[in-house]
Formats: structure tokens, sequence, C-alpha cells
């Protein structure tokens, strides 16, 4: 297979053009769940940005092995066992960001942007793509999801990564905090991201 | 390479050694995360007795007393500390279905008195910025140095005297009755553990 793939690009992609939350709306699930603040939201991020990493090296070393019919079931077994591997393992060492992200991490499993990059990019491009690929992706993940995060904990709380800076008695739009000001807020930042990528472009 | 044809011998070994390898690789990631899983809780035991109990000098983990309680479907456990030969108090767990997301299982120290020393959250799933400020100092604050024979611990709004988080009179009201919870259970309990030290 002859790759052309400029990796520059295929890298950038997954940020800026096809930005998995801003611009193709991936993954609404744990972006709207967990995002309550920017810590919570930069722990989902990286734990995505992993599981999606492991899953596309994987899936792209075994694509010519899995027979196109069962390729979602085997997809899906390979994600979940990562998964698992990565509460396990949070549970096991980093108990305090696993108390943090407790129920959204097996929610992982069930993010299309991890099954969505498995189909449509690691089971047709090789190794070296895939591996650009997902860290594009889960980059583009990540920063959206802090910068939800800390836009709603900025709102809602009055703080950033814990740091308060205004008084514990201060009212704040706790609405930011609340399910309502996720879809609010992310509707916002989609159509500022959006306006500010077509400026630029 | 060419892709795999999907014929029925085909898709069955697939799957088969698909979940052959999650399988095995899950079972040895559980046998090595096993023990540093126990070790990370029990940590966590001993921080948060820490916290809640007055100074002492006994180790209250192999000590601790389970209790069955109608109310609640874990056995609650009693932790007591000592203090040279006196007793100096004891942490109790109490938990409450009632919270805006389940449960929320606290521990609570007394002193010998009935008085409260010291809460901490042992779990919870409240909404974060709402029902997780129970975890601050500012709503923790209220009950320490209070005897809840005298204090009531209900909700500002239903005739107590806990003042609610706001936006969580919810999560508040879980959190009071699991303190209730743990009181009774220490009162209940107080007068054999302390004839047990003695």
């Amino acid at each position: 297979m002859a790759e052309t793939l400029d990796q520059k690009q295929n890298f950038l992609k997954g940020i800026i053009k096809e930005n998995p939350v801003f611009v193709m709306l991936l993954g609404m699930c744990p972006t709207l769940g967990v995002t309550s603040s920017a810590f919570n939201g930069l722990g989902m991020g990286v734990a995505t940005l992993f599981v999606l990493l492991m899953s596309n090296i994987v899936v792209s070393l075994i694509k010519s092995q899995v027979p196109s019919k069962v390729r979602i079931p085997a997809f899906i077994v390979i994600i979940a066992s990562f998964v698992t591997v990565v509460e396990m393992v949070l549970e096991a060492y980093i108990p305090f960001l696993y108390e943090q992200l407790g129920i959204f991490i097996p929610l992982i499993v069930v993010n299309c942007l991890i099954l969505g990059r498995a189909e449509a990019f690691a089971s047709k491009n090789n190794l070296t793509s895939s591996v650009v690929d997902a860290l594009g992706m889960g980059m583009g993940f990540v920063i959206a999801l802090t910068a939800l995060g800390a836009t709603r904990e900025i709102l809602g709380n009055g703080s950033i990564f814990e740091f308060r800076f205004v008084s514990e008695d201060a009212n704040t739009f706790i609405l930011f905090i609340l399910p309502p000001g996720a879809f609010i807020a992310l509707a916002y930042l989609a159509i500022a991201f959006n306006r500010l990528t077509r400026k630029l472009a | 390479m060419k892709k795999k044809e999907s014929t029925l011998i085909n898709m069955v070994v697939v799957l088969f050694v698909t979940t052959l390898v999650a399988g095995l690789t899950l079972g040895y990631v559980n046998d090595l995360t096993l023990e540093p899983k126990a070790r990370a809780r029990l940590a966590k035991k001993a921080n948060a007795l820490k916290t809640v109990l007055p100074a002492f000098d006994n180790d209250p983990v192999p000590a601790v007393i389970r209790v069955k309680s109608g109310s609640s479907r874990d056995s609650i456990e009693i932790y007591p500390a000592f203090r040279g030969n006196g007793f100096a108090g004891a942490a109790v767990t109490g938990a409450s279905e009632k919270g805006y997301s389940g449960l929320v299982k606290l521990m609570v120290g007394f002193l010998p008195d009935g008085t409260i020393n010291n809460i901490e959250v042992l779990e919870q799933k409240e909404t974060p910025g709402l029902g997780t400020k129970m975890k601050g100092e500012k709503f923790l604050r209220q009950f320490r140095g209070k005897d809840p024979s005298s204090f009531n611990l209900k909700v500002e709004k239903d005739g107590g005297g806990v003042d609610a988080l706001a936006g969580a009179t919810i999560s508040t009201r879980a959190f009071s009755e699991a303190t209730q919870q743990a009181y009774d259970i220490f009162i209940t309990h107080r007068d054999s553990i302390n004839e047990q030290d003695n």
C-alpha cells in the first residue's frame, strides 16, 4: 500500500480541522458528563487518549487478519479490554483520579470516537499513520475537554484546577456545573472554535 | 496482505482468539493490581481514621467490630481507639442510599461522650461542584464538637440544625442521615467497646 499521507497534516487534523469534539461532535457522552471541572476533563481526556492510542495500534496490526463481517465485535473486545486495564491500573496506582472519574471510565468503551477511528482509520492505514492519527485525535479530545471543563469550572465554581479566585461564599453560575450548562458551554465553545479556524484558514 | 474472507471458520477462529487473548490479558492485569488495589484501600481507611479520631496509640484497623444494621446493606464497621489505657473514642461508618446519585458513605469519629470529633467522606457520587462540597471544610466545620443528642442532625428545612449545601439539599440530607446512623450505632455499642478494654 502506497503511503503518501503527510504525517504532520495527519496529526494536526485531529486537533483543528477534524477536532473530534468541536468539529465532528463525537464522544458527546463523556464530553458533557465529566467536564464539570478542568481537572476532570483533563483526566478523562488523557485516559481516552491512551485507550485510543492502544486500540489504534492493535487494530492496525491485526487488520488483515480480521474478516470484515466480524470486525466490529473484534474491535469492541479490544477497546473494552484496554478500558478495563486502565480502570484497574488507575484504581491500584492513582486512587485519587480513579475516585474522581469513577463511573465514567467504563463509558470510554462506548465513546464513538475510539470505535470510529478504529473503523475509519486504523483498519485502513499502516501502524505509523494510525499512531499519529490516534495522537492527533486524542490531543484534540484532551484540549477540547480541558477547555470545556475549565470554562464550566470558572463560570460555575469560580476556580480553575481547584484554585479558587473568588471566595467560597461568592455567587457563581451554578448552572454551568449542572448538565444544562454543559450543553450551553459546549455550543458556545464550538461556535468560537469554528469561527476561529475558519478565519485562520 | 489480503484481507481474510468472511467464512464461518475464519470468523469463529478470529473472535475466539480475540476474546481468549483479551481474557488472559485482563486476568493477568487483575492479578498484578490486586495487591496494590487492596493496599490503596487500606491506606485510605487508615488515613480516614487518622483524620476523624482524636489522638490514639492502638491500631484500630484489626480491632474493627462489624455489626449488622437493618437499615443498611453492608455491615457497619466500628473502629475503637485507645490512648494509654483509656477509651479515646471510636470511628463508625455510616451510609445512606438517599444521595442524589445513590450511596453516600462516611466515617464519623466520636469522642467517648458521643460528641462528633470529625467526619470524612469515604464514598459519594454527588454532583461535582454542588453535592461534592460535602467534602469541603466549610460544610464539615458545622459538625465538629456537636453532640447529636442535643444537636438535631437534620437539614434546617426539615427542622434540624444542619446548614444545607447550596443547591444540594438532597446530598445534605443523605449526609445527615448517614451521620445519624453512625451516631445511633456508636451509642448502642459504646459500652460494650469500653468493657472490652477493661
